[in-house]
């Protein structure tokens, strides 16, 4: 149900993102969606990973302050309309989104990641609804 | 319980008359057995006569370490080596190390004095007390353990290093007390929680010291340990740990008066302050043979009160140490402690994460920056909670100094270390 976010926090120094990238290329992860948010001093770089366990294990050992944060993310059509649909079921089940990012997209299909204030309630709204959660 | 009651509950006019008589002896004692303190005395145009009583503490000059190293090493003794029976020394930062002799008599005081420290942590000749200061040049180690010998308690000597074996021995040997430095009773806190030994300790009390720590660490550590933590001072230069130390009540440091006589004045004109305000701490060595020390500046800041203690000991009391005259930093006329900085961070979460302080001057304004690295008890994944911790550390600083500061969030372990130890202040002013 859930999907496994990796969350890094880094400076914005030059070489610290590219640093990350190289932790995970050396260990063979791979990055299948990336976001990154950032303020004037500092950034939070979130990830889905081929294998986020080892991950953040591996950027621990390096110095960064990096956790697993639970996200979920829905299966979506390429369709006008589908993201609003989607937010308006978790509206009418009183869910606020903390952020969200585009986790794949393709030619009929898209998919998104969703951090909810209530992952549980987030859950349970998806499920009765047309939508579908993905798992990796 | 008190130790030695007739000494720490004298009246105060009792006192002043036993401080008068003894400090006319040192000064005899200095003036005519230590060539530098006459030498200073004469220039001041004084002889001891002109010392009649404790009020005329004032007129004397005052003693810092450089004099101690410019008599590098035994210039400022008052007897001769056969009289001497040890030595310690401590290696200081910068040049040469300061080095003071004991004779018997002051080994003797030093043990009653630390004695005294020890009763009023509660502990007595039924306890098992391991001294885990290091044990050589250092004063902590043999001081400590003097101390608690004359207190008739039975003495473990760990010295430092080995906490696996300090804690199977507190457990097997039943200790009850402990003398360390805060930042190892910490570590010690620490290793017996991971392996689930708290309720095996029987720990009551320890006396902490040679360190700066603030009292919110004291109450932490006590909760931690079901313990009572009590604050020791001392300074190698004046005698070592054992000068002053808190009661039960741990509203201040009593300090025994009837050997060591403290002043608080202000660090930059040098004259008294009122008791409450604070300034440097400032002693005389009353009963000292080995190398007595006159008006010592000690640099550590903190106030003074003569106020009557609900223990019903009448020493004066020193407040916990605010800090070293030579870290205080005037940021936009504001006198600035990097320890009252560190106190603020930690009623954040408890734990002092790394931090370090930057000051600069930008268009002839000071502006004050506070780096704190970001461990993982304050990680979150979301930007509004590290803006809302950020703001926390800001008020939580301003509080305590009264100066905003722009907090800057860092990534763990990247503040600058010098031999292991993060800087703590930087002050960018001094290079212009
Ligand atoms: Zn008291």
């Amino acid at each position: 149900m859930y999907i496994k976010q990796l969350s890094v926090f880094i400076e914005n120094r030059s070489g610290r993102l590219n640093q990350v990238a190289q932790e995970l290329k050396d260990n063979n992860i791979n990055i299948i969606s990336i976001s990154l948010a950032d303020t004037s001093d500092y950034g939070l770089l979130r990830l889905i990973l081929s294998d986020a366990d080892k991950a953040v294990s591996i950027l621990k050992e390096n110095g960064f302050s990096a956790t697993i944060t639970k996200v979920i993310a829905v299966r979506l059509t390429q369709e006008v309309g589908q993201l609003s649909e989607l937010l308006a079921v978790l509206s009418a089940a009183q869910v606020d989104i903390e952020y969200m990012y585009s986790l794949k997209s393709g030619e009929t299909e898209a998919s998104i990641v969703i951090k909810a204030s209530d992952p549980a309630k987030a859950v349970e709204a998806i499920q009765n609804s047309p939508f579908e959660l993905l798992c990796l | 319980m008190i130790w030695n009651e007739a000494r720490e509950c004298m009246s105060r006019d009792e006192l002043e008359s036993l401080q008068s008589a003894r400090l006319r002896k040192a000064v005899n004692r200095v003036y005519h057995n230590v060539e530098p303190y006459r030498r200073r005395m004469q220039e001041a145009g004084l002889e001891p006569g002109d010392i009649s009583g404790i009020e005329d503490i004032r007129k004397l000059p005052f003693t810092t370490k450089d004099d101690l190293r410019d008599n590098y090493p035994f210039g400022l003794f008052a007897v001769p080596l056969s009289e001497i029976v040890r030595i310690h020394a401590s290696s200081g930062t910068t040049g040469k190390a300061t080095v003071v002799g004991y004779t018997r008599k002051d080994i003797d005081v030093w043990a009653e004095c630390v004695a005294r420290c020890c009763a009023m942590a509660g502990l007595g000749r039924n306890d098992v007390i391991q001294v885990a200061y290091g044990y050589g040049l250092f004063t902590g180690g043999l001081g400590g353990h003097y101390g608690a010998e004359h207190l008739g308690a039975t003495v473990v000597p760990m010295s430092t290093g080995n906490t696996k074996k300090l804690i199977d021995m507190m457990i097997d040997f039943g200790a009850t007390g402990l003398m360390c430095t805060p930042s190892y009773l910490m570590h010690i806190a620490e290793v017996i929680e991971e392996r689930g030994l708290r309720d095996q300790i029987k720990l009551k009390a320890t006396l902490n010291g040679a360190e700066p720590w603030t009292e919110n660490m004291r109450k932490q550590i006590e909760a931690r340990l079901g313990i009572e933590a009590h604050d020791i001072y001392g300074l190698s230069e004046v005698m070592g740990p054992g000068v002053a130390a808190d009661c039960h009540f741990h509203r201040g440091l009593h300090i025994y008066e009837d050997h060591f006589y403290p002043e608080i004045v202000d660090p930059k004109t040098l004259e008294p302050v009122p008791d409450g305000v604070t300034g440097e701490l400032v002693i005389t060595t009353l009963t000292k043979e080995g190398i007595p020390m006159i008006r010592y500046r000690t640099k550590d800041l903190t106030s003074i009160t003569h106020e009557p203690c609900e223990c019903g000991r009448t020493t004066a009391r020193i407040s916990r140490f605010k800090g070293r005259s030579d870290d205080m930093l005037i940021i936009r006329g504001v006198n600035v402690f990097p320890s009252q900085v560190e106190a603020a961070l930690l009623t954040v979460d408890g734990i002092t994460p790394n931090y370090q302080i930057i000051v600069d001057r930008v268009n002839h304004q000071d502006t004050l920056a506070i780096l704190v690295e970001v461990e993982e008890r304050f990680f979150s994944d979301e930007i509004k909670e590290l803006e809302s911790l950020q703001k926390i550390i800001e008020h939580a600083v301003h509080q305590a100094i009264g100066l905003h500061a722009k907090i800057k969030l860092v990534e763990p372990k990247s503040i600058e270390r010098s031999m292991g130890k993060a800087v703590r202040v930087i002050d960018k002013r001094k290079l212009v």
